[in-house]
């Protein structure tokens, strides 16, 4: 099962690699990881998307909630949540091509936000399978260069994760 | 005007200040261009004694040995690169045991870290895996807060190793100095107390078993929770077993301890733990050398508890009804006031059956035997010391035998690396031992191949008179990988065979101590007897045991916790 774990830990320089040291060095899978500090500039927020049973699951939560830099760690896919993920693609786009891709740009609520002669560069956000499934209605030999942020995610409503 | 005082101090002066102000009386090190300023404070002062050893790894097992075998805190101190690289087996040593202890590591001026200067490692990286939390101070404003948190997360929870690695310019720039008084991190609040709800639970499946079982670890040494633990057992008329880790928490020479249990551990220990109904764990993990295959442990329904003060270390490796976590010695508080007015169950049956397993006398061994077996010398070693020593060990088959043939009635008395497995720990180990218990019996239970590893602290404890007793069970064999040939790779001895041994009589001499070959079992008894008397000598005893002898019951890698091989089966 593919879960996405929020992390909020202290703004310090080695927590981002205790955390990921500690994935590797217990063969825990990482799909994707995240981070940027809050609007608490003594803290971070990481984002980690990675794939396990539920038990394993609990064993990454508890691993990360012993290292000592780690303030919270709540699993976002336990409840209703949001995830968002930003990715930024060039594209091929001569002439004959601008319409095509401009229209299929529109059809997922991408944004050009650069352009040359032969290229395109589109912004889209959504969650990780609108982003697939807008690559994968690109002509593929068009993609000249893809890059992506990997999820980040909050709860619904009033579910809150602070310190 | 209250003006709290305070002093302009040098980051050196901080260092020694701290670590008085924490009560180190002792610090155990090797100097080096990057902690010299901290060595000059050193000198300048006398409350903090330094132990000088010969190798960095001495350090860090020796501040382990200290640690373990008291309830004060072990401090290392090693310079940069390669001060520290030595230094990371003691450490690992430390944190798979889960030992509270300080290291302090000089590192380069901070303008030249990341420049590979001279004897620069990226310390904090090295050891991040094998700390409990590790600091690299940038300024020295930073660096009594950081002392300070460091000890507390080195004894607090889990309890473990904690590093600070120091850069030279940071000891020799000055700030005001004030030792905090109080610590709080927002991120770092371990448990104390057990969930009460499920402390009742654990009670009312105490209560109702047929078939109780009590399996303990290092948590209860750790946790200084021995005197709870033999209330309940003795509150309860309940069976007994611990982890290597946990020997001496209960009393070994009471009826209700079965033993060891694990790898080695013995036949009533291991059947009891598959039989029973209901499976009280403390302060234990289940590792793969306790309980072997956790599939075959699966195969018989029980109920198990868990207290423990490590949430992480739950559900690990065996699915647990009732987790509870919590300081331990609170949580047996509670459970005691529960118990306080309840009769015990009747289980004469399961004591009845696990009398029959007794019966099969697992750890018999061949005593006319006309080559000294190393089963009997632990005997001896035993009897001559009156059960009260401090015994360390190295790894190996003597390890085993010292487990299973020395009763240990008190913790904190049997030090040995169980997590790691580090060959060379016995001796300087037992170097911290001694220091924390001047005037106590230190014996180092050991193999010619252990004792190589770390065989210049020698020198250490001719310096500091170290008055430790070395048992030496020289089989001319790395003897546990030999079993494991024997048993295992159809009896091809690839390189365990040690060649060209020295004379360690002669070595022992060399470095200004006694030394004494033993080869006959009648002269096993009177050599002990002798060397026990000299209080004031480090003595090398060589004892020349069987070549052959293996240790039993052996479960093999893999296989279930019943699955034991017995000698009698070969
Ligand atoms: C540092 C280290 N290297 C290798 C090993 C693997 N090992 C475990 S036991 C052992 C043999 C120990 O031989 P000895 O000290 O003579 O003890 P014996 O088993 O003969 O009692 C070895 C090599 C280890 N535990 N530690």
């Amino acid at each position: 099962m593919r879960h996405i774990i929020s992390i909020l830990v202290e703004n310090e320089a080695g927590a981002l690699s205790r955390i990921s040291n500690m994935f590797s060095a217990r063969g825990y899978n990482i799909e994707s990881l995240t981070v940027a500090p809050t609007e608490d500039a003594s803290m971070s927020r990481l984002t980690v998307v990675t794939k396990g049973s539920d038990e394993v699951i609990e064993k990454i939560t508890k691993q990360l909630n012993k290292l000592v830099e780690v303030v919270k760690v709540v699993d976002l896919s336990e409840a209703e949540h949001m995830e968002r993920e930003l990715m930024l693609i060039k594209l091929r786009a001569g002439p004959k091509e601008r319409e095509d891709v401009k229209r299929m740009a529109d059809i997922f609520r991408g944004r050009v936000i650069d352009v040359s002669d032969n290229t395109y560069t589109i912004e889209l956000t959504g969650d990780g399978a609108k982003l697939d499934a807008f690559i994968q209605a690109l002509d593929q030999s068009a993609i000249l260069e893809t890059v992506r942020t990997g999820a980040c995610g909050i709860g619904r409503g009033n579910r809150i994760l602070r310190a | 005007m209250d003006r709290i005082k305070t002093e302009e101090l040098t980051g050196a002066q901080i260092l020694i200040r701290c670590l008085q102000a924490e009560g180190v009386e002792v610090v155990f090190g090797y100097p080096g261009g990057a902690v010299l300023w901290i060595y000059d404070e050193l000198f300048k002062q006398d409350k903090v004694r330094h132990v000088l050893v010969r190798h960095e790894q001495g350090a860090a097992h020796a501040a382990d040995g200290y640690s373990r075998s008291s309830r004060k805190v072990g401090v290392c101190l090693v310079t940069s690169g390669p001060g520290l690289t030595n230094a990371v087996t003691g450490i690992a040593t430390a944190y798979m045991d889960s030992i509270p202890m300080i290291i302090i590591s000089g590192q380069v001026p901070t303008h030249a870290i990341g420049e590979d200067a001279f004897q620069e490692c990226d310390t904090v990286g090295i050891t991040r895996p094998c700390v409990k939390h590790n600091f690299l101070v940038r300024d020295v404003k930073d660096l009594a807060m950081t002392m300070k948190k460091a000890f507390h997360i080195a004894t607090t929870g889990r309890p473990g190793p904690v590093l600070i690695d120091i850069p030279k310019d940071v000891t020799t720039h000055s700030c005001e100095f004030q030792y905090p008084e109080t610590v709080s991190m927002r991120s770092y609040n371990p448990v104390k107390k057990g969930h009460a709800g499920q402390i009742k639970k654990a009670m009312q499946l105490l209560q109702q078993a047929e078939r109780p079982m009590v399996y303990t670890g290092g948590g209860i040494v750790l946790s200084n929770a021995a005197a709870q633990l033999k209330d309940l057992i003795k509150r309860t008329g309940f069976p007994i077993t611990h982890t290597l880790m946990g020997l001496g928490a209960y009393p070994a020479t009471d009826d209700q301890f079965l033993g060891m249990l694990g790898m080695h551990g013995t036949y009533e220990a291991n059947m009891a733990m598959q039989h029973c109904d209901v499976l009280l764990a403390i302060g234990a993990r289940f590792d793969d050398r306790v309980i072997g295959n956790p599939a075959h442990f699966a195969q018989n329904p029980r109920k198990i508890i868990h207290i423990d003060i490590d949430p992480s270390s739950i559900s690990k490796r065996v699915k647990v009804d009732v987790p509870i976590v919590g300081n331990i010695p609170d949580v047996l508080d509670e459970f005691l006031v529960q118990l306080r007015d309840k009769n015990p169950q009747n289980i004469s049956a399961w004591w009845k059956q696990i009398g029959e397993w007794r019966g099969k006398d697992c750890l018999k061994y061949d005593r006319q035997s006309k080559i000294i077996k190393p089963q009997f010398v632990l005997e001896k070693l035993y009897e001559v010391t009156g059960g009260d020593a401090f015994i360390t060990s190295d790894v190996g088959q003597h390890q085993m035998w010292a487990a299973q043939f020395y009763k240990f009635e008190q913790p904190r008395r049997w030090i040995n690396s169980g997590g790691l497995g580090t060959m060379g720990f016995g001796l300087p180990a037992a170097m911290g031992v001694q220091m924390a218990n001047p005037g106590a019996t230190v014996a180092c239970v050991t193999g010619e191949s252990s004792i190589q590893m770390c065989l210049q602290e020698l020198s250490t404890c001719k310096q500091y008179r170290l008055p430790i007793k070395i048992i030496n069970l020289n089989n001319k064999y790395m003897g546990m990988v030999r079993q494991w040939q024997q048993f295992f790779h159809g009896n091809r001895y690839s390189e365990s065979y040690m060649d060209a041994l020295p004379d360690f009589v002669k070595l022992a001499e060399g470095y200004g101590h006694s030394g004494l070959l033993i080869d006959k079992p009648a002269d096993v008894e009177p050599a002990l007897r002798e060397t026990f008397k000299r209080k004031s000598d480090l003595v090398f005893l060589d004892f020349i045991t069987d070549q052959g002898e293996n240790v039993y019951p052996m479960i093999p890698g893999g296989k279930g916790i019943t699955e034991m091989i017995l000698s009698e089966d070969l």
